[in-house]
């Protein structure tokens, strides 16, 4: 039967989340793409820091935080959108395997 | 005039020539008037001068020998010798005194005579330069009491007499007659050296009064003293031109004619002589009886070739070997003033007769220029006859050396050569060696023939050549003068007052025959003194003595005999030259032939010695160059195959290394590629890790 939802379960849901943005991060072509990766990574940290302010008690700092996170995250993406048109301006692509100039 | 003026004039009298040498090596060609002749003469004059001094006050003030000694050189003590030094000086006898007057006045004529002989020549201030540096060597082995310096002025004449036979070395029998001169007369001293190393080996001193005084203590003995007397003889032999190293002396005729007289006649090869004379105290009976052979037949042998020649230096040549061979016999058999006496005698009539025919070719060789005929020799007898009326003075002086050297009276040859005889006579009859003086009166016999044989063919009878005989004149003064001089020096009077008898002479009366220092045991019996009625003499004395009238009637009688044979044959020609000649024909070209000795010497040692410098041209060509060029070979073999490894192997590990490192480098340097995402990868790995360090 299904168990009471605990702290853990919010815990593995974000690290597998994290995992996966990690993985796209990694793996993904096109810089839009590893973008997402990276709002799936801060949404992972996100559910954590909830997690952890709903399982504690009185104690809502972690809500804080997450809005915080939230809009770091906003700010954050929009530069991100800008650096990469700025370097699609540059290298006329978005496909990061291209962008290798800080090879040797 | 104390006896240390007289050594320091004699000291002088050595170095004014060696002076002259000086001047006129360095500056004589240029720089000096008329070459430096008139310099080089005036300094030997002065010389001459000084040594007169010397020997009228040795004679007339000192009757004892004046000896200046110095210590040269001193080694300190050495092992198993004692106290090494070398101790150099002077001695002034009356033996060297008299040599001192003989060797100045010869010198001094001939150079005066060169001033007119030389005359246009080519190399005329060298050729009195050389003058000078003989005369300076003579002297040296006149003055000097030790055997140490008399080797050093030895050596010294020899190659003053190479540097004058080969004075016109543009002809190359010149050049090769003053090296066989040299050469020749190396093996003779390389005799002489070994008998002065055994001499200081026993002795351990050069000094001859110091040498003889070991000797009478008996430090040198038996077959070793007899030895050292024969080596040091050798010395003699080869310089005095004995048998059987004779044969340069002929050879030395390349040379001028003054040198000839100079050298080859009066000094040089009496140096022989008086080396004899110096050591003849030393001597044992072996070594003398061996000394009296080797002079008999010197003078056999170069009398017999003198009567074939027709060149007039060579008779003149061959006839000198036969007048020293007569002294070296004179000493040897005991007769030591007569052989001395001799010495003197000879250097005046010797030299006269070279000068003289120093003249005939002089006034040959113009004769010849004159009618432009440079084919004949000047020199050949054949070419000549009737000269007596066109030269004079040259004849008549020429004619008393002859009578000189054939003995005649009222000649001082006459006198030396009548006592040599009665020595010869007294030791043949003493000891039993009879051939000595056989050949002695023998060879007086042939002495008269063919000397009378070259006046009467050079200046009797009707010219050879008319053309030439045409242009002959006498010589100038300057050469008939010293002609003159040594004329009247060859006279009986100049020597002592009865022209036949020599016991008279002042060379009697203070040349003495030194007391033989050789143990009694190695002396004839005859030699040594006994005391008869109070007064010592020996048995030797005695027959000497006696054999004094014999002696001079049989040598009278073999020089008249040689002159009437040589008058028959060639003034009369009752007899005929050619028939005898044709009649002994194998005796006669063996004579020609001087007997075959250069021949023989030629193919002996010249060949031998040729082939061993040959083999060692061979040796150091093929083998030890080959020895060289093939360690060569190795060495580049070695460092190719060096450079081989080195190349490939050593260069090969470092290259290895570097490619292993280019290839890490290579390997690392994927790490880098670029790519964010892969740093990214790196990042979560290494929290991850960290992570579980410290936490985990």
């Amino acid at each position: 039967m299904l168990k009471n939802v605990g702290l853990e379960h919010f815990l593995i849901v974000s690290a597998i989340l994290f995992s996966l943005g990690i993985y796209a991060v990694v793996t993904r072509k096109n810089a839009i793409m590893v973008l997402m990766g990276i709002e799936l990574i801060l949404n992972s940290a996100n559910i954590n820091f909830i997690a952890f302010s709903k399982y504690s008690t009185a104690e809502l700092s972690g809500h804080l935080a997450a809005i915080f996170v939230i809009i770091l995250a906003a700010a954050e993406a929009a530069i991100a959108i800008a650096i990469v048109l700025n370097i699609y301006k540059n290298f006329l692509t978005v496909n990061i395997d291209e962008i290798d100039n800080l090879k040797r | 005039m104390s006896q240390d003026t007289l050594v320091f004039l004699s000291i002088i009298a050595l170095l004014l020539p060696f002076l002259g040498f000086v001047l006129l090596i360095f500056f004589g060609r240029k720089r000096l008037p008329r070459q430096g002749d008139l310099i080089e003469t005036g300094l030997v004059l002065g010389s001459l001068a000084i040594s007169f001094v010397v020997f009228f006050n040795k004679i007339l003030h000192f009757p004892e020998p004046i000896e200046w000694k110095f210590e040269w050189v001193n080694f300190g003590f050495v092992q198993n010798w004692g106290e090494m030094k070398i101790t150099l000086g002077i001695l002034i006898d009356n033996l060297s005194a008299t040599m001192l007057v003989v060797v100045g006045v010869i010198s001094s004529l001939v150079h005066i005579f060169s001033i007119g002989y030389m005359k246009d020549d080519v190399r005329y201030s060298r050729y009195f330069a050389y003058l000078g540096f003989f005369t300076f060597s003579m002297l040296g082995i006149v003055l000097t009491n030790n055997f140490f310096t008399m080797y050093v002025f030895w050596e010294l004449v020899g190659v003053s007499s190479y540097l004058l036979i080969g004075h016109w070395y543009e002809k190359k029998s010149a050049s090769d007659a003053a090296k066989k001169a040299f050469i020749v007369n190396r093996v003779g001293d390389f005799g002489f050296f070994v008998g002065i190393m055994i001499i200081w080996a026993s002795l351990k001193t050069f000094n001859f009064a110091e040498v003889f005084a070991g000797i009478e203590q008996g430090k040198l003995s038996g077959g070793l003293l007899t030895a050292a007397g024969i080596l040091v003889f050798c010395g003699a032999i080869g310089k005095s031109a004995q048998f059987p190293l004779h044969v340069w002396l002929p050879d030395a005729m390349e040379g001028p004619t003054p040198v000839s007289a100079l050298i080859h006649a009066a000094t040089m090869v009496a140096a022989g002589v008086y080396l004899t004379a110096r050591t003849y105290a030393m001597m044992s009976a072996d070594a003398l009886t061996f000394i009296a052979y080797i002079g008999a037949i010197t003078a056999f042998i170069s009398a017999t070739i003198a009567i074939t020649q027709t060149d007039i230096k060579r008779v003149l040549a061959y006839s000198t070997i036969s007048q020293l061979g007569y002294m070296t016999m004179s000493l040897g058999s005991g007769a030591y003033v007569a052989g001395f006496f001799h010495l003197v005698t000879h250097a005046a009539f010797k030299a006269g007769l070279f000068l003289g025919s120093g003249s005939v070719i002089h006034a040959m060789h113009h004769a010849l220029h004159k009618v432009h005929d440079h084919h004949t020799d000047p020199q050949d007898i054949r070419n000549m006859g009737g000269l007596r009326k066109k030269m004079p003075i040259t004849y008549y002086t020429f004619l008393i050396y002859t009578l000189a050297i054939s003995g005649i009276p009222l000649t001082s040859g006459f006198l030396s050569k009548d006592s040599i005889l009665a020595g010869a006579f007294a030791f043949g009859k003493l000891s039993g060696h009879v051939l000595i003086p056989l050949i002695g009166f023998f060879v007086a016999g042939l002495t008269a023939f063919y000397m009378f044989r070259l006046l009467i063919l050079t200046f009797h009878g009707e010219p050879k050549r008319k053309d030439i005989f045409e242009h002959i004149h006498e010589s100038p003064k300057v050469m008939t003068v010293p002609l003159v001089i040594l004329a009247v020096l060859s006279l009986w009077f100049v020597f002592g007052p009865n022209p036949f008898d020599a016991s008279l002479t002042w060379v009697e009366k203070y040349i003495h025959k030194p007391k033989s220092v050789v143990p009694h045991a190695q002396q004839f019996e005859f030699n040594l003194p006994k005391v008869d009625e109070g007064v010592s003499i020996t048995e030797y004395e005695h027959a000497l003595h006696e054999a004094h009238i014999p002696a001079m009637l049989l040598s009278l009688g073999m020089a008249g005999l040689g002159i009437l044979f040589a008058f028959l044959t060639y003034q009369w020609g009752k007899i005929s030259a050619e028939k005898v000649a044709g009649a002994l024909k194998p005796l006669y070209t063996f004579l020609k032939n001087k007997w075959y000795f250069d021949e023989l010497y030629q193919n002996t040692f010249v060949l031998a010695t040729l082939g061993i410098s040959k083999f060692a041209r061979w040796f150091d060509l093929k083998i030890i160059d080959g020895i060289v060029d093939g360690s060569a070979y190795l060495t580049k073999l070695w460092s190719f195959s060096v450079g081989k490894f080195d190349w490939n192997i050593i260069d090969g590990l470092v290259n290895l290394l570097a490619y292993i490192t280019g290839f890490f480098g290579y390997v690392t340097r994927l790490l880098q590629n670029g790519k964010v995402q892969t740093y990214i990868v790196y990042v979560v790995f290494a929290v991850i890790i960290l992570f579980y360090i410290f936490i985990g």
